[in-house]
């Protein structure tokens, strides 16, 4: 008599007889008919309608029954909630049951009903068993209180369970204190802010009691907790550590590994002198290997972890290769990661063993491992140079078994090789060549065309060869086309004279018959270079490429650092933080990093590691290059150009004139009204409030008469976001000059060189005065400070906020971006003082309607001094009066871009420590700088101003984001007198190149060739689209191409990765990228 | 932490759903259905999916997958050692754990879940403690059961949970006081072509069957406890008296359990018991190979080598094998190319052999890879490290148990490169 038989019905009537049987008399019915509804239950039937029986059926002294009804409740309830509400009494009562056991019961089964009116029943038993004297239902309630805290958490806070549940911390019972960390940990994950779990050393101490004693699981728990923990000094740290090694002899592989994490992090506390540091580092290598011999499904998640271990520590795994030598039948994500720690273990002292084994690897029937073998071998010769003979020798054998496959992934290693290696392996080409016949994947194809094209003076047909690949030019990939362009360009500067017909050829091919606008591109820039300048053709055409790193696939040390403190979670396992790949649900607010403010302090969490650990402060960093790039597009496909058209003659006046004939057109518009005038300010109000505050923080005292406030620099680009480089600043203005004052601090293992920097367009034109000056290479740890004039001349765009400020900062690893707030303060100038009899002609006709007010607290001064201090920031005192005993202040302001500010300022003397400021009008002007300056030509005020922004954005965008058809006709229209440079000043242009770019492709289009007495149309597009665009360098190279080919750009900006993986900068040419137009009359001198 | 929990089949159906949490569709199996449909074979569907809401983590054992789903950040390993464990338990409650056992039992395992896991946190996963709370169907329960009326829930609080030891029942009473202890061991090899070791290491395991009244409080010393660097221990087992004197002292659990499990690394010298030569030929020219093995006893310090069992995966090419054993039984399944040879014992006298020829498919090229031969074997009254129990102690209790104990070494992951 088995269960099955529960599945076994009638199909007619089903529910209707089970109904009956629930309803009968007979306890033993009764329960076979519960056990009947159960199996449906189980495999997805809906038995839902008969709710109201099976809950009758509650009411039992049959612990069984019992649990049965409580089975299907919990699964129920939610779907019937008023019903849900009959089983309540039963709950309440069985509560209070003398059993033990059916306390528990009822408490657990309460939590899972996930209906509001029944957790509110829920609180007083819940509160009764957290206090119970068994221990059983104590640990039970605990997790009852994550339970309701998932359903309600508001509830939960206000009934002071989270309270009872940290006292729980400290039972006597480890295992009630385990649940109740574990209760607490999840609670605190749909938490980031609460400091739950604020762990200190006597909390500690009871954890560490617990971790003896407690189950298994409760063990996991616990280690978790404890590498939240951040020890004081290094004693502590060791002595944790020496009661939790303990724990890496346990036989569940969990706790192995979350000890392992407690291990691993506090080991970077202890000095490396340490008798004790060694023995902790011996002691790690057993259980890890130890974990090897597990289920294959352990082993996995085990081996991505050792990933991590052996980059962070390789003293620990050094000599244990062995035990990743690959078993014929793992599982394949087994083999694949074994392979992979593998080659992190190779060096000199067994190189032998690995390469042997690679070799059989090699021969197994997996097509995907024996790639990945194939490509470990080329890996193991760029790693270890002593090996590099013996790999190609390896190589060449395998090639020799003309396995398709094996031959192919043969060749691409081959070539990082030689990338590795110039001029040692060339003797193999001849062996690679044999092979030309069978490579059909694109990859390998390149591979080889990339050797033919670089060794073309040694090989002597290679203009066959490569004529050989051309034949069938349109049904090649575009990765190889790209690299057979190359590849007879460079043939062609090696072997000038019998090559010309090819290189003809191939240029037509590409830049008549392609579709492709990155092939056509490539075509174009050889052509030009070609026809132009031979000798700077060679010169960039067969440029010396930069080396291969070493080692390849290594994670950044920053993020290496932060996914050791994640060691034996999810984030383990796909190597990347959290904040990364957890999305949907709570898992998002639990790990993005609370957002950048002054206090730091306050927003310190306990999860803060020793050191490298994730940093709470987070700028606004951009997230990723490719949404910035989405950005970017945006910005260019911006609005449609619907407002009034604008003279195209503005462009030339540059920003400041573009707010002004924005203001025109907005204020001379017939058909303008005023916008909501509540919902308008709080986009300029903010950062303009917090500005104001800024400058009255009289606790700092920075801000001295000599100058204006300064913040405290912060961080705006954390080094886990920058691979490395930190950069910390702040702004200043100083005798009308704007400067950033930067720190960029090396945290990288390598050196940085060529620093430069680039902003995006603001809302009130901040553009770099001078280039970025860092005279020396940074050195690793190193850091330096630098300020960087700045001016106000570049192109407007609003932002959002007003004052946010995105800056690309390239240096020679990578391009960078953030983005800041500027306080609004560095743009008040000088000359803000407005006359006296002016200001009160304006104050006048100021409508009250367009009054904005707010409070400054907290400012112990008085008038006078409020004075002084305004003034060092350029804001004026026009007028002081004295009514009804308080001091009223008339101040004035002026933007860089022409914009007053006036405002009135009450204050309060009251309490001496208290002084109310009230800001009680703040109006704005704008000045056109053609008219007269001392009258100005109108005042709006605050809401009107946020809409005026808004239309100077709109024509700035008109001016730069036309489609290019009209700008075109524009530009010819204006071809004699159109200035290339007016908006763009000199030092922005060509930064890129100028600060050390390696390769051709930030050249940007200078003025046109000298020999030719008329710019060409395309020179005028392109340099005029520059110019327009000019302080965003990135713009700048992607709007001409943009039109020519989306992805072009997007290529050239990625390849610009140095040495990311070994075959993907093929070579330098990939990178040039020019812009030009189709249909460029261009002659081939040679 | 754990939401729910699918039991898939080999062929796709979700026969059983266990949700913690509130419910999760079952639809979210659909990503894992891809997964598997992606990897050619049931073992390399990755334990690890994400999905964009839930992450999915799977072991596959007993031709049955059992798939937990989780929504946050939960350490891996915790769910995976849980799914292992549940496995486990119903192995333990049912014989055998299978699709029909787990369909006729279906409201043990339903108890039996619920208890294992509250809101995703553990509950009870020691199988002694689980079973206090539900009793494992019997024929004779069953029976009693429907006569009775009673039920195999117990209504007894598991009062081994609250103890200092709680993986002991309190108040265990037998008649015969026994206690047996299983060294085994198994070699995990990798033996290369031409004879010689790549790596071995021995994993090690002391399972224990006590059968003992009241609360025995054991000891367990060893001949050569320096062998045991790399252990991991029954909790019951005291871990300072282990760190000073390398002495396992511990208060049992009831029944069987696993005392120790150890690894004896690559890097100590392994004994490999036996050799097998190889010499296997595809030739080009005829469609005819040649195929012949021998296996024979290397250091088996003068044991009998028993159950050998000889398999080996052929590659694609291969149509038939024709072969005679010198003892034994072999079989070829053409479909999935899998040879398989019974050996049984060794006789150190006459060795055994496999001879014969291999018929390849006409006009394919050779076959590019080698197979590998995969040995099974096993050696009585043998722990093949060298590992000895010195002796067996028992305090707290009056009575005299009988103790016993047994060795044997046998074949884990042992692989015959050719």
């Amino acid at each position: 008599m088995t269960d099955s038989k529960y599945f076994t019905t009638t199909k007619k009537g089903e529910i209707f007889e089970l109904k009956a049987e629930l309803n009968s008399d007979k306890k033993e019915k009764k329960k076979e008919a519960v056990k009947k509804v159960i199996a449906s239950m189980t495999v997805g039937k809906d038995v839902s309608a008969l709710f109201p029986d099976v809950v009758n059926c509650m009411q039992t002294d049959n612990l069984e029954l019992k649990k049965l009804v409580y089975l299907y409740l919990m699964n129920y309830a939610k779907s019937q909630p008023d019903m849900a509400i009959m089983a309540v009494n039963t709950f309440v009562k069985d509560c209070e049951d003398p059993n033990p056991l059916i306390r528990a019961l009822a408490v657990r089964t309460m939590g899972c009903i996930r209906v509001d009116k029944i957790t509110e029943y829920l609180c007083e038993p819940l509160r009764k068993c957290l206090k119970d004297e068994d221990p059983y239902v104590r640990k039970t309630a605990a997790v009852c209180v994550a339970k309701l805290h998932d359903i309600n958490a508001q509830l939960v806070e206000d009934q002071g369970f989270l309270d009872t549940l940290k006292d729980l911390i400290s039972d006597s019972n480890p295992m009630v204190v385990a649940n109740a960390v574990a209760a607490l940990s999840e609670i605190a994950e749909s938490h980031p802010s609460s400091n739950l779990l604020d762990l200190n050393p006597q909390s500690i101490n009871k954890l560490l009691t617990a971790l003896n004693e407690c189950t298994e699981w409760g063990q996991i728990f616990i280690l978790d907790c404890l590498a939240n923990y951040t020890p004081k000094d290094d004693r502590e740290a060791q002595s944790i550590c020496e009661r939790v090694t303990p724990r890496l002899s346990h036989a569940n592989s969990a706790v192995v590994l979350s000890a392992v994490k407690v291990l691993m992090k506090f080991m970077e506390m202890l000095s490396k002198d340490l008798d004790y540091y060694g023995t902790l580092l011996k002691k790690l290598a057993p259980p890890l290997v130890t974990l090897l011999s597990a289920e294959p499904e352990l082993q996995y998640v085990a081996l991505r972890n050792i990933n991590l271990i052996v980059q962070k520590r390789p003293e620990i795994l050094k000599h244990e290769m062995k035990v990743f030598f690959v078993k014929y039948n793992d599982p394949i994500y087994v083999k694949l990661e074994k392979l992979d720690i593998m080659i992190r273990l190779a060096s000199q002292a067994n190189i032998a063993q690995v390469l042997a084994e690679l070799k059989e690897y090699a021969t197994e029937v997996d097509v995907d491992f024996v790639r990945k073998a194939v490509r470990a071998i080329g890996r193991c010769a760029i790693k270890v140079e002593q090996s590099a003979e013996r790999c190609v020798s390896t190589l060449l054998d395998l090639i020799q078994t003309k396995v398709n496959y094996v031959v192919q992934e043969a060749i691409v290693v081959i070539k990082d090789i030689f990338r590795k290696y110039p001029n040692k392996y060339e003797s193999v080409i001849a062996t690679l060549c044999e092979n030309l016949d069978s490579l059909d994947e694109p990859e390998a194809r390149a591979a080889m065309i990339w050797i033919v094209g670089e060794y073309a003076e040694r090989i002597d047909n290679a203009d066959e060869l490569l004529e050989s690949f051309l034949e069938g030019f349109h049904d090649e990939s575009t990765q190889v086309q790209l690299q057979l362009l190359t590849a007879i360009v460079k043939l062609f500067l090696k072997k000038p004279t019998e090559t010309q017909e090819l290189v003809q050829q191939v240029l037509s091919l590409a830049t008549q018959d392609s579709d492709n606008p990155d092939l056509r591109d490539r075509g174009y820039i050889y052509w030009r270079l070609l026809s132009t300048d031979p000798v700077a053709a060679k010169e960039v055409v067969l440029a010396e490429k930069p080396l291969i790193s070493e080692e390849t696939d290594l994670i950044e040390p920053t993020l290496l650092d932060e996914l050791i403190c994640y060691i034996g979670t999810l984030a383990s396992v796909y190597h990347k933080p959290p904040s990364a790949f957890v999305e949907g649900g709570r898992g998002v607010v639990h790990k993005s990093l609370p957002p950048r403010t002054a206090s730091n302090e306050s927003v310190e969490s306990p999860e803060t590691a020793p050191a490298g650990a994730p940093s709470n402060e987070q700028p606004d960093v951009i997230p990723t290059q490719g949404d910035l790039l989405g950005d970017l597009l945006n910005l260019d496909l911006g609005p449609p150009v619907s407002g009034p058209p604008l003279a195209t003659s503005s462009v030339q006046m540059g920003a400041v004139d573009l707010l002004g004939g924005g203001l025109d057109s907005l204020i001379g518009g017939p058909n303008f009204v005023a916008p909501p005038a509540a919902a308008v300010p709080a986009n300029l109000g903010a950062p303009m409030g917090s500005g104001l505050s800024d400058l009255f923080d009289l606790t700092s005292g920075v801000g001295t008469l000599s100058g204006s406030y300064v913040a405290p620099k912060a961080v705006w680009l954390p080094a886990m976001k920058a691979k490395g480089l930190e950069i910390s600043g702040t702004f200043t203005r100083q005798v009308g000059s704007i400067s950033m004052d930067l720190q960029l601090t090396n945290k990288a293992l390598q050196v940085m060189t060529d620093f430069a920097i680039q902003f995006n367009r603001n809302s009130f034109g901040l553009a770099p005065a001078a280039p970025l000056q860092v005279h020396a290479p940074l050195s690793p740890n190193q850091s330096v400070e630098i300020s960087l004039p700045l001016n106000t001349v570049g192109s407007v765009m609003k932002m959002e906020p007003l004052n946010n400020l995105q800056v690309a900062v390239k240096n020679n690893i990578d391009v960078f971006y953030f983005s800041t707030l500027y306080p609004l303060h560095i743009l008040f100038v000088e000359d803000g003082k407005m006359d006296r009899q002016m200001f009160l002609a304006t104050w006048k006709d100021i409508p009250n309607e367009n009054e904005a007010q707010f409070q400054i607290r907290d400012c112990p001064l008085n008038a006078e001094a409020v004075s002084s201090r305004l003034q060092s920031s350029n804001i004026f005192t026009v007028a002081k009066r004295n009514v009804e005993g308080q001091d009223m202040l008339y101040q004035s302001l002026k933007l860089t871009n022409g914009i007053w500010v006036l405002a009135e300022l009450r204050i309060q003397p009251g309490n001496p420590n208290f002084t109310d400021l009230e800001v009680s009008r703040l109006y704005f002007s704008s000045l056109s700088p053609r008219s007269s300056p001392a009258v100005p030509r109108t005042l709006i005020s605050w809401p009107r101003l946020t809409l005026l922004l808004l239309k100077a954005e709109q024509t700035c965008m008109q001016a730069v984001g036309r489609r290019t058809g009209p700008l075109i006709e524009e530009l010819r229209s204006q071809d004699s007198h159109f200035p290339t440079h007016t908006v763009c000043p000199e030092p922005c242009r060509g930064d890129w190149a100028s600060q050390g770019a390696t390769t051709a492709d930030f050249r940007s289009p200078s003025a046109p060739p000298p020999s030719q007495s008329r710019p060409s149309e395309a020179v005028i597009l392109a340099e005029g689209l520059v110019a327009l665009v000019s302080p965003l360098p990135v713009l700048s190279r992607l709007l001409p191409q943009l039109e020519l080919g989306r992805n072009l750009w997007r290529t050239c900006f990625l390849c610009r990765k140095p040495g990311r993986t070994p075959s993907a900068p093929m070579s330098a040419q990939a990178e040039v990228s020019l812009p030009a137009s189709s249909g460029f009359p261009v002659r081939l001198r040679s | 932490m754990i939401h729910s929990l699918f039991l898939i089949n080999s062929s796709g159906d979700i026969f059983l759903e266990k949700h913690w949490k509130s419910v999760v569709s079952r639809s979210v199996c659909d990503y894992f259905f891809e997964a598997q449909e992606r990897a050619t074979e049931a073992e390399n569907v990755p334990p690890v999916i994400p999905t964009p809401h839930h992450y999915l983590l799977s072991v596959y054992r007993h031709k049955i997958f059992f798939v937990a789903v989780i929504q946050t950040e939960v350490p891996p390993l915790f769910v995976i050692e849980f799914l292992h464990r549940v496995v486990d338990t119903f192995q333990d409650y049912f014989g055998v754990c299978s699709e029909p056992v787990i369909k006729d039992n279906v409201v043990v395992v339903y108890e039996v879940l619920e208890e294992m896991l509250d809101n995703g946190f553990p509950l009870a996963t020691e199988s002694n403690i689980l079973k206090e709370l539900i009793k494992p169907p019997t024929i004779l329960r069953t029976v009693v059961n429907t006569i009775t009326g009673s039920t195999n829930v117990g209504d007894q609080l598991p009062t081994g949970q609250l103890s200092v030891v709680p993986w002991r029942r309190t108040g265990v009473k037998y008649t015969n006081n026994e206690a047996y202890f299983d060294v085994v061991e198994e070699i995990d090899a990798i033996i290369d072509k031409s004879g010689s070791t790549i790596t071995a290491e021995i994993q090690g395991v002391i399972d224990a069957c006590v059968k003992l009244t009241g609360m025995p409080d054991l000891t367990l010393s060893f001949m050569n406890p320096r062998l045991l660097d790399d252990v991991s221990f029954h909790p019951c087992v005291r871990f300072k008296r282990w760190e000073s004197e390398r002495i396992l002292s511990f208060i049992p659990p009831d029944g069987n359990f696993r005392l120790l499990s150890y690894h004896v690394s690559a890097q100590n010298l392994v004994a490999i018991p036996v050799y097998v030569k190889h010499n296997i030929s595809f030739r080009d020219s005829s469609s005819l190979g040649r195929f012949e093995i021998t296996v024979g006893p290397k250091q088996t310090m003068g044991k009998t080598i028993e159950g050998v069992i000889v398999t080996s995966q052929m590659p694609k090419g291969v149509l038939n094998m024709s072969l005679s054993p010198s003892q034994g039984t072999h079989t070829f399944d053409p479909v999935t190319k899998m040879l398989s040879w019974d050996v049984g014992k060794i006789n150190p006298q006459k060795l055994p052999s496999l001879k014969g020829t291999v018929s390849l498919q006409a006009g394919a090229s050779r076959p590019d890879e080698n197979p590998t031969i995969n040995l099974q074997f096993k050696i009585q009254q043998l722990a093949i490290s060298g590992l000895k129990v010195n002796r067996l102690d028992m305090y707290g209790e009056k009575y005299k148990p009988f103790k016993g104990i047994k060795y044997m070494t046998k074949a884990g992951k042992f692989q015959v490169r050719t």
